[in-house]
């Protein structure tokens, strides 16, 4: 291949980096009117009285908007396709408000200072409610969080808001009770993982004005414009045809620009005043009132034989939603349809549990989607059951792991919100990546622990992982190609570059089908009225699936080419060669250049345009297996990471250089997640980690080396045999970590973030027994 | 209140309230390379050059560059447009939206350092944060990228 596998350079990164004006923010009409909101300071409470009348006498304010102002309409941010799997339980501006930071009063005003003065001027009267801030007492509370009765979900989900469950989930395979009563040992464990926050470089943006057309344009940093179309037009009652969305470029997502945020509120501002909107959120806003990743208490139960065969995986999990109950059931089906196949040969499996409402941010889309929690919960149960076995945990894995050509139950059982597809693992390289991983660590030497002479001790450990390729049956992606004059193309895509590079991959895609080269391939992506669709970038779809419409629009230009080409040189389509620069039959010949010269100014004028779509009939997972070595300090608890080695199998990598790109940055995320990103409330229900003071992301210094390699595989169904790659690495550094630092000093950490207090009370507690206290 | 600043080289007088941060007065200035990541100088994405120095935009008055000199990115396109051939050839631009601050603050540090060590590299940008690449690329192609175009 001459284009795809190639580590060719991102084709923006260049006026990125010349500051060259592109995201949404930069595009915003001058004259704005900045929106700003006024937020909830109590977790649960009933606004009794509002009054605006200070407020809207302000020179400079164009407009005031409170629950009294908007229908009222029950939808779901989530930025799902529709209809949705999450529950509509959210109203533009409501009477209650549900956490501290949602939504009260919005106000724009000609600029920030007279929009911040504005919301200094009203006066709202709360009813305070007692809230529920622990989402293990949220279940049959006494306390509803959402007793309206115009809420609903769009198909059963287990939705019982009187109950504070958002979605409830049950399946099983085999009898569990059962094989866990005959297995030799079990293992029997609880974990707990935190609300993990995006922290894109980028916060929240969307600005709107109304086109020349009298049409409501709006830019968003969004990772689903033709979903946030679609939303806007159902929730303000304004025609799908007068609305349109321009994606610009996206300063990153990571799930968090998945859902809709802004966009309503400021299109409800140019919709009443005619004039020109923005927002951006503050920091402390994208941290307390967009969303988070959804804390849960995984219940683990792992039963096997002595020789190692692992037989059951018992499994409940209650996860905590937050206020609304965006992505509630599909991440928590997830944290089981894409971790338990991994162990595909027990004899039964169970995974049910509710995700109830809190007063606290609500959750929803971050990558990895669940499968970071189940991944946590998971692999560290499988060491803790082999320290049991008296078993090497890899040998373990390599006895009871998914291989290639083989199957689980589970994918046609548990999908995302419905039943699943049936599918066979045609490409699986786990074994290659769990041995490639041990040679690159040099395990056999470090493991389980190599003492320092101070206070320090070495230690490694490991976890395997899979993720998905798209939702199938669900997601469709488009694409459209155009031959210019010159013999050059344009690709149109729905799909969202939101700084994963899928611009540059797909337009590799498009080129290596064409047989031409990457500067011959122009990307735009994404409007809702220039480009098809595309339900967006999640679920880690964009190589498999969008990549998927780029190739089949490729291949249908290439034919047109053929057949204009075979019309040009008098001969039939048969007779030509076409290596995508020259159409040749023996004596005769025509370069691309000049037939689509001819094609747009001399003869048989026509515009050539191929248009096809893709939804998947199956999720090809991506696997990895991670290994990290860490440093632990017993005086300090503070934890080294010394190397974290990734060997990921996601077929053909359309640009290696970009795969590993997105396997590193979810590393580090995940490293962030498992010993660093700590998520505090006060008592009063205030997130206090909502600055980046407080809440510590890693820094270049904590990132020592990262090891990644790819294997060699071919998924057949994936474009040039490629999988998904965006979220696969984010799993597996909260179990690798906590594996390794139980092998460095014998402290099992079971709750996230592994942070070095809770190593030391760790230590000390085995000090303590040692000391037969 | 008139400032009068250096800007990019040129000498520009802006209006301004004396409450006004640098990075909404250059952002209103069409200075649009700067951009917006916090509110209190923890992520970097606002850095510019103050007298060649790198300063967070954000926490910084307006008024307190009167009479200074201020570099954007808009001021260095040379040099991004040198830095960003390394960032391409390892991978290490993804969102791109901390770019521009990346370029001003290893502008400045290669007038600041002479062949830094790795540690002197991560400790003149650390407080330039990254969600997207793990760091490891930047650092790979910031490294490159002094060695080969050292002054």
């Amino acid at each position: 291949m001459k284009v795809v596998n190639h580590e060719l350079p991102s084709i923006d990164g260049k006026g990125l980096m010349m500051g060259r004006p592109a995201y949404t923010d930069d595009l915003a009409e001058r004259n704005s009117l900045i929106v700003k909101v006024l937020r909830s300071p109590h977790p649960y409470a009933k606004i009794v009285k509002i009054d605006c009348s200070k407020a809207r006498a302000l020179e400079g304010v164009e407009l005031v908007l409170t629950y009294e102002d908007f229908e009222r309409r029950p939808f779901t941010r989530a930025g799902q396709g529709y209809p949705e799997p999450s529950p509509h339980d959210k109203f533009v501006l409501d009477q209650y408000v549900r956490y501290v930071g949602d939504e009260a009063v919005v106000v724009a005003a000609l600029d920030n200072k007279i929009a911040d003065e504005a919301l200094s001027l009203i006066d709202i009267e709360y009813e305070v409610l007692e809230p529920i801030l622990d989402f293990e007492e949220a279940y049959e509370n006494k306390i509803v969080i959402h007793p309206e009765p115009e809420i609903h979900d769009m198909f059963p989900i287990g939705f019982e808001p009187l109950k504070n469950v958002a979605a409830a989930y049950h399946m099983h395979v085999g009898d569990v009770e059962k094989s866990l009563n005959e297995s030799d040992v079990v293992l029997e464990q609880s974990f707990y993982t935190q609300a993990q926050a995006h922290a894109m470089m980028e916060p929240h943006t969307v600005n709107a004005r109304i086109d020349y057309q009298n049409r409501l344009m709006i830019y968003s940093s969004t990772q689903t414009p033709f979903h946030v179309r679609r939303i806007i037009s159902q929730v303000l009652d304004y025609p799908l045809s007068k609305i349109r969305v321009i994606k610009p470029r996206v300063g990153g997502g990571f799930g968090g620009k998945q859902a809709i945020h802004g966009e309503i509120l400021v299109s409800a501002v140019t919709l009443r005043t005619g004039k020109p909107s923005k927002m951006v959120f503050t920091r402390k806003e994208v941290f307390e009132s967009s969303y988070s990743r959804h804390p849960m208490r995984l219940d683990i139960k792992l039963g096997a034989d002595k020789d190692g065969t692992l037989k059951a995986i018992d499994c409940y999990v209650l996860s905590d939603t937050g206020a609304y109950g965006e992505h509630a059931l599909t991440v928590f089906m997830v944290a089981g349809s894409k971790v338990l196949p991994l162990y595909n040969k027990v004899d039964s499996v169970r995974f049910h549990g509710n995700v109830v409402y809190t007063n606290h941010t609500p959750a929803g889309a971050y990558r990895g989607y669940g499968a970071i929690q189940g991944n946590f919960a998971l692999e560290s149960a499988i060491d803790m059951l082999c320290e049991k076995l008296n078993m090497d945990p890899i040998k373990f894995r390599q006895k009871n792991m998914i291989l290639e050509g083989e199957t689980s139950p589970i994918f046609a059982i548990m999908g995302e919100g419905t039943e699943g597809t049936a599918m066979f693992m045609e490409s699986c390289k786990l074994d290659f990546c769990v041995n490639r991983g041990l040679e690159l660590l040099d395990w056999k030497h470090k493991y389980p622990r190599v003492k320092q002479d101070n206070n320090k001790v070495k230690g490694v450990g490991m976890a395997i992982a899979m993720q998905g390729s798209g939702i199938p049956y669900i997601d469709m992606a488009a694409a459209t190609i155009k031959l210019n004059d010159d013999g050059f193309y344009n690709l149109l895509i729905g799909a969202t570059d939101i700084g994963q590079g899928s611009d540059t991959i797909l337009a590799q895609i498009a080129a290596e089908a064409l047989g031409t080269t990457l500067d011959k391939v122009i990307v735009y992506s994404s409007d809702s009225d220039l480009t098809p669709f595309d339900t967006g970038a999640y679920a880690s779809s964009t190589t498999y699936v969008s990549g998927n419409a780029v190739l089949k629009a490729a291949n249908d230009m290439r034919k047109m080419i053929l057949t204009e080409g075979a019309h040009a040189l008098g001969v039939d389509v048969k007779d030509i060669e076409y290596d995508g620069v020259v159409l040749k039959t023996k004596d005769n010949e025509i370069t691309l250049k000049q037939l689509s010269n001819r094609l747009y100014y001399n003869e048989d004028q026509k515009q050539l345009t191929s248009t096809n779509s893709y939804v998947g009939t199956k999720s090809p997972p991506p696997f990895m297996a991670g290994f990290v070595e860490v440093d632990v300090d017993t005086m300090t608890g503070e934890v080294d990471i010394i190397e974290y080695v990734s060997v990921v199998d996601c077929g053909t990598t359309i640009n290696p250089m970009l795969a590993r790109g997105q396997v590193e940055g979810g590393i580090v995320q995940g490293i962030g997640m498992a010993i660093y990103e700590e998520v505090l409330y006060n008592k009063k229900g205030t997130l206090i980690t909502n600055n980046f003071l407080n809440y510590k992301i890693p820094t270049r210094l904590e990132v020592k080396k990262l090891t990644t390699e790819f294997a060699v595989s071919y998924e057949e169904a994936g474009p040039f045999g490629a999988k998904s790659v965006g979220e696969i690495g984010i799993d597996t550094p909260p179990a690798a970590l906590a594996n390794a630092i139980y092998n460095a000093i014998g402290v099992r950490i079971t709750s996230l973030p592994i942070t070095p207090e809770k190593i030391l009370r760790g230590i000390n507690e085995l000090r303590g027994q040692k000391n037969g206290k | 209140m008139k400032i009068k600043v250096k800007i990019n080289g040129y000498n520009k007088t802006f209006d301004v309230n004396p409450d006004e941060y640098l990075l909404d007065t250059l952002r209103a200035n069409d200075y649009l390379s700067v951009k917006k990541g916090c509110d209190n100088s923890s992520c970097g994405v606002c850095t510019v050059l103050f007298d060649g120095k790198p300063v967070p935009s954000c926490s910084l008055l307006t008024v307190k560059t009167e009479g200074h000199e201020i570099t954007t990115v808009e001021g260095i396109q040379k040099d991004a447009e040198r830095l960003s051939e390394y960032f391409g050839h390892q991978g290490a631009d993804q969102c791109g939206y901390c770019n521009p601050s990346m370029a001003l603050t290893v502008y400045a540090l290669k007038h600041e350092i002479k062949n830094p060590t790795d540690a002197e590299i991560n400790d003149y940008l650390v407080g330039n944060l990254c969600r997207c690449t793990g760091y490891q690329s930047q650092h790979l192609a910031i490294k490159k990228y002094l060695e080969d175009d050292q002054l």
